[in-house]
């Protein structure tokens, strides 16, 4: 609603001015963000020379050969795992989000605190600290063998399930901020409204309150999959050879085969994938936005 | 007698208020009630009980013979309309009047028929397809009820419903609530600050003051026979005074009051010879005269002087001093006011009259509730003598051109 009130109130005037102010950070995405990215997919339309530099001409080799069966199962097992952390932080910050904004003012600067201290640590610290922690004789892994989760002679360092386990330490606070923040405009009395018309408690919060907070959520999500699908550090240190990612593989060709147009076409693979999920959220808020909910709602009855 | 909605000795407290005090109360099916009072006197908790977003103290709600006490909202018959609305901002005008409907699982075809015909009912069917954030406050008010009458609930609860709007909305839409209520008949309990709101859609009226009711009755009797000094004073614009019987002659009494002299009063109360009495005097129950009128049966006669005068269009207030006391008195204009010989000013000597069965008895009488009447902003040199506090100052509402 308010985005637009926001478009119906300017004027040409406040439009020219506040794309006035929006020029300099534009310069600068322009010249360092927007440049080197499309130098990348242009490299990948490149030969690769033999001493590890870029040849000249152009071609289409590196992209056909993203077909074969090497590249998808990478490509596969990064959106997959990406995925599943996603789900996992949204399915955990949703309850932090929800109690959050109903405790008390005084309480809350302190969870909220408990929720960001992780970021006072150094993250590289914080993966070596994993490592040690799901090592065989590691406190983590040897309280989930207590608990009969994993059974004795059962690694977990180096599989995909320690990748998303610290994909999900590492990101769950991305999930729980937005999801907080939604959940604290939340309109509560929303919930009693709901109760009042019939549904339980259950039901009021999957068709009340996770709509409601729906904006966040789709934050959270992008705010979890965006950097997963890029991760690198996670894979590499916790991850072994049989669950390596697609950073993985790009840092690979950048440093130890010395191959920067399949590096590039990596990239550009998932500067797309990213790109189309970013275009994806932007369609989806600006619909909201305009029409709001199911205009078609009563087709669906 | 049982009622179809019965609140059963109620308490709740919050932390050590109690919000609600032991109020018992019992509705008829089909009537619209109202709990009328001011912010803080327990009418929300109250029908927050009913709707079950709160479990009372002590107390049992009791709707058509079932005792609903410990029944959580969903399960209950009874329907809300809130005061912001609290209207779903992710459904449509349509989604959200459907919402009881889909969770209560009805058929497509029955959603779509009820809610069209809520759509009629509340005159929003070309607004059908809008999101709530696309509609204006009145248009939400509407759908608010739809959506709550769309359930067939027993009794619908509105909590202050007309609170957010406008003047003229709010007219607008008492009036549609009232042809609403005729149409459904269904019960309706009515939250209100509102003494104008209450006053003309209610059916019964109970006010309510720090957690208790004062008085339950029909507008007419809560205005007119006003039982304690909070409900004559909350309810309308009234002179106090307080008197002692010197002497009763059958139905009318003659009371003294201090500072004014002998008034006759009509006895409906258990008095007795030289006891105290407070009385109630509306302003509009008294008559203003330039020239002294022929004294008459059961008519109270005092001279005094105006001090104040608000012009308030259909009428004019006077403020009028006699004795120790200053008197509100209303006058309707009935005739083309611009006439200087008619008008009467400020520092004339008037006479003022009054029907002895207007001079109202009170059966409980507080001097805090003096603070309910908003006095004139009378310069002090012009005052140099005020009656000492709990002299039963009289006074007058909060009027739109209050004096200056």
């Amino acid at each position: 609603m308010s985005a637009r009130t926001g478009g119906n109130g300017r004027n040409g005037r406040g439009r020219f001015n506040e794309l006035l102010l929006t020029l300099p950070s534009l310069a600068w995405l322009g010249v360092f963000f927007l440049v080197p990215t499309l130098i990348v997919f242009a490299i990948a339309f490149r030969p690769a020379d033999p001493y590890g530099g870029i040849g000249d001409g152009w071609t289409f080799e590196t992209i056909r050969r993203m077909a074969s069966p090497n590249y998808p199962a990478i490509i596969w097992r990064t959106v997959w795992l990406s995925a599943v952390a996603t789900l996992i932080c949204l399915t955990l910050a949703v309850p932090v989000g929800y109690c959050l904004s109903r405790i008390d003012r005084r309480w809350r600067q302190w969870v909220l605190l408990l929720v960001v201290i992780p970021f006072w640590t150094n993250f590289l610290v914080r993966v070596f600290a994993w490592k040690s922690l799901l090592a065989t004789n590691g406190s983590f892994r040897l309280a989930l063998v207590w608990l009969g989760a994993l059974s004795g002679d059962q690694p977990i360092l180096f599989t995909p399930a320690a990748i998303l386990l610290v994909l999900v330490y590492t990101y769950l606070p991305f999930a729980i901020l937005p999801v907080y923040a939604a959940a604290e405009k939340f309109d509560f009395s929303l919930l009693e409204a709901a109760r009042d018309l019939g549904a339980s408690s259950g039901r009021a919060f999957f068709r009340v309150f996770l709509p409601g907070i729906s904006r966040g959520l789709a934050t959270a999500g992008i705010m979890v999959l965006v950097p997963s699908l890029g991760s690198y550090v996670i894979p590499d240190l916790v991850g072994g050879a049989t669950s390596e990612m697609l950073g993985n593989k790009i840092a690979q060709y950048v440093y130890t085969e010395r191959n920067l147009p399949r590096a590039s076409a990596l990239s550009a693979i998932l500067t797309l994938v990213v790109a189309a999920l970013l275009l994806l959220f932007l369609w989806w808020s600006l619909r909201r936005n305009r029409f709001g909910g199911d205009r078609k709602g009563e087709l669906f009855t | 007698m049982a009622g179809f909605l019965e609140f059963q000795d109620i308490s709740h407290a919050f932390g050590a208020i109690r919000a609600v005090d032991g109020v018992s109360l019992s509705i008829k099916q089909g009537e619209v009630f109202s709990l009328l009072g001011p912010s803080g006197c327990g009418k929300t908790t109250l029908l927050r009980i009913c709707a079950g977003f709160q479990r009372p103290g002590a107390g049992r709600v009791i709707l058509d013979g079932a005792d609903i006490t410990d029944l959580p909202p969903e399960k209950r018959k009874v329907n809300t309309v809130f005061q912001n609305y609290a209207l779903f901002p992710h459904l449509n005008v349509f989604d959200n009047i459907a919402f009881g409907l889909r969770i209560a699982g009805r058929s497509r075809t029955f959603i779509r028929y009820e809610v069209e015909r809520m759509l009629d009912l509340t005159d929003m069917a070309d607004h059908a397809g809008k999101r709530v954030g696309e509609i204006s406050g009145g248009q939400k008010q509407r759908v608010a009820i739809a959506r709550a009458l769309v359930n067939q609930p027993q009794v619908l609860l509105l909590d202050e419903p007309l609170a957010a709007l406008d003047l003229k909305l709010r007219q607008r839409m008492l009036v549609q609530l009232d042809a609403i209520h005729d149409e459904v008949g269904i019960t309706f309990l009515y939250v209100t600050h509102d003494q104008g709101e209450a006053m003309s859609i209610s059916d019964t009226i109970a006010v309510m003051n720090r957690g208790r009711v004062e008085q339950t009755g029909s507008p007419a009797e809560i205005y007119e026979a006003p039982r304690s000094s909070f409900v004559a004073a909350f309810i309308g614009d009234t002179n106090f005074f307080d008197g002692a019987v010197k002497r009763i002659e059958g139905d009318y009494s003659l009371v003294f009051i201090e500072g004014l002299g002998d008034v006759t009063v009509f006895n409906d109360k258990q008095i007795r010879l030289g006891g105290a009495v407070h009385l109630s005097l509306r302003p509009e129950k008294i008559d203003i005269h330039v020239e002294k009128p022929m004294p008459r049966t059961n008519r109270n006669l005092v001279q005094g002087e105006v001090e104040e005068v608000v012009y308030l269009g259909s009428s004019t207030k006077y403020w009028v001093r006699v004795g120790e006391y200053r008197l509100a008195v209303q006058r309707q204009h009935r005739r083309f006011l611009l006439d200087e010989r008619t008008t009467i000013k400020w520092g004339d000597r008037v006479w003022l009259e009054w029907h002895s069965d207007d001079g109202y008895m009170l059966e409980r009488y507080s001097e805090a509730d003096e603070e309910l009447l908003v006095l004139p902003d009378i310069e002090p040199e012009a005052e140099p003598d005020t009656p000492a506090a709990g002299a039963g100052v009289p006074g007058a509402e909060s009027v739109d051109g209050e004096a200056s």
